[in-house]
């Protein structure tokens, strides 16, 4: 089974609920239970999961190569290149790795067979084991763009004899597409602002096409306004549960302790959640 | 010598363009014959790349030196595999452009 954790806004507090509804399953659940993180361009669970042997490995991906003695300069290459990451000039043919997208296509159709591919890291997958609970982070190499190819190496990690709890990236992009599809279940975490229930619509919108079932948690539900609430009754989604804005909760949270730590009635609340869920999967 | 002024409009009273890679338009000027054509940049949208097919668009026109405000990575790294020359820091109209080329 997959939960992911996502939201349309960052900063709504979806690792804090990816985090701490994992937690919260630990021993109740009668599952291991796997938190994935596919946040790659800021992991930060592993922050607050105390986990022992890490272990590491790398994520690659297929660029090309020119061999410059067999390159004719036709330009085939370049033509082909729907991202733009070959340039052929007059004298020299060019590879933008950072803009490949490892299609393959130049290699395959290149007539002088002088293009082959060569392997470049893109990011990297750990793997540790916390106390009752798995972590897989996923982490994107600074100044690569690739975070899909990394959220699909961690994603090989999902295990179905397990309960793996995905936490998202924020937004409705490529990176979010490819961390929800697959999902059984989507938790979005939002706030009760006007920003929080505009980027809300979107990632709502995104899931009716992925055709995902969810529903919203509402953080900091004690600001802002009953905007969103009236948003979900309004559409008929389910609001899971509601979290105040506390200062303990924020205070905890900086020190990389997880909210049901010091919020310890909430474990109850997120066993719940998961019940609701259970209960609404075909 | 054909010259390039990346170029906000399609004629020579028109700013140049601060950014090579995305400008709205290049003007090919033959400094002997005085010659001018635009070409309209379908580059201005791509998603990536710019740069580098602005490099080989003008490389095509015959092209030997390009005049912008400035120039991006990417397009200052195929430009370098070219045998055409950087002008950066224009300001002013094309007019302008083509007088400091040609005074």
């Amino acid at each position: 089974m997959i939960v992911s954790i996502a939201s349309g806004k960052g900063g709504t507090g979806k690792t804090m609920v990816a985090v701490s509804f994992a937690l919260s399953l630990i021993g109740v659940v009668p599952k291991e239970i796997q938190l994935l993180d596919c946040d790659v361009e800021e992991p930060n669970a592993r922050l607050f999961i105390q986990s022992l042997d890490a272990q590491k490995k790398t994520v690659t991906v297929p660029v090309p190569v020119i061999d410059a003695s067999l390159c004719n300069l036709c330009g085939r290459c370049a033509e082909v290149c729907v991202y733009n990451a070959i340039a052929v000039t007059q004298k020299k043919a060019l590879v933008f790795p950072e803009l490949c997208k490892s299609c393959g296509a130049c290699s395959y159709l290149c007539p002088q067979k002088a293009i082959t591919e060569k392997e470049k890291k893109v990011g990297s997958v750990e793997e540790a084991k916390g106390s009752g609970i798995a972590l897989v982070s996923g982490k994107l190499e600074i100044g690569e763009i690739d975070a899909v190819s990394v959220i699909k190496a961690v994603k090989k990690r999902v295990d179905p004899q397990k309960i793996n709890v995905i936490d998202s990236p924020p937004g409705t992009s490529c990176p979010v597409l490819e961390t929800l599809q697959e999902s059984d279940f989507c938790i979005l975490v939002t706030e009760p602002t006007p920003f929080g229930l505009n980027d809300l619509k979107l990632a709502v919108e995104t899931l009716r096409k992925l055709q995902i079932p969810f529903g919203v948690i509402i953080n900091r539900c004690d600001l802002g306004s009953d905007c969103v609430e009236a948003y979900c009754e309004q559409e008929s989604i389910s609001v899971l549960l509601k979290i105040p804005f506390k200062r303990e909760i924020a205070n905890a949270y900086s020190r990389g302790i997880p909210f049901v730590e010091v919020a310890p009635e909430y474990r109850k609340r997120f066993q719940t959640v998961f019940q609701n869920i259970v209960k609404e999967l075909p | 010598m054909k010259i390039a002024i990346a170029a906000q409009g399609d004629h020579l009273d028109a700013e140049v363009d601060s950014h090579f890679g995305r400008c709205a338009f290049f003007i090919i000027y033959d400094t002997e014959t005085k010659a001018f054509k635009a070409i309209k940049n379908p580059n201005v949208t791509a998603q990536s790349g710019a740069g580098i097919n602005s490099v080989t668009l003008i490389e095509r026109e015959g092209v030997k030196k390009i005049l912008a405000g400035n120039f991006g990575p990417k397009a200052e790294r195929t430009l370098s595999s070219s045998d055409i020359e950087i002008v950066r820091d224009v300001a002013g109209t094309v007019k302008d452009a083509i007088q400091l080329v040609t005074k």
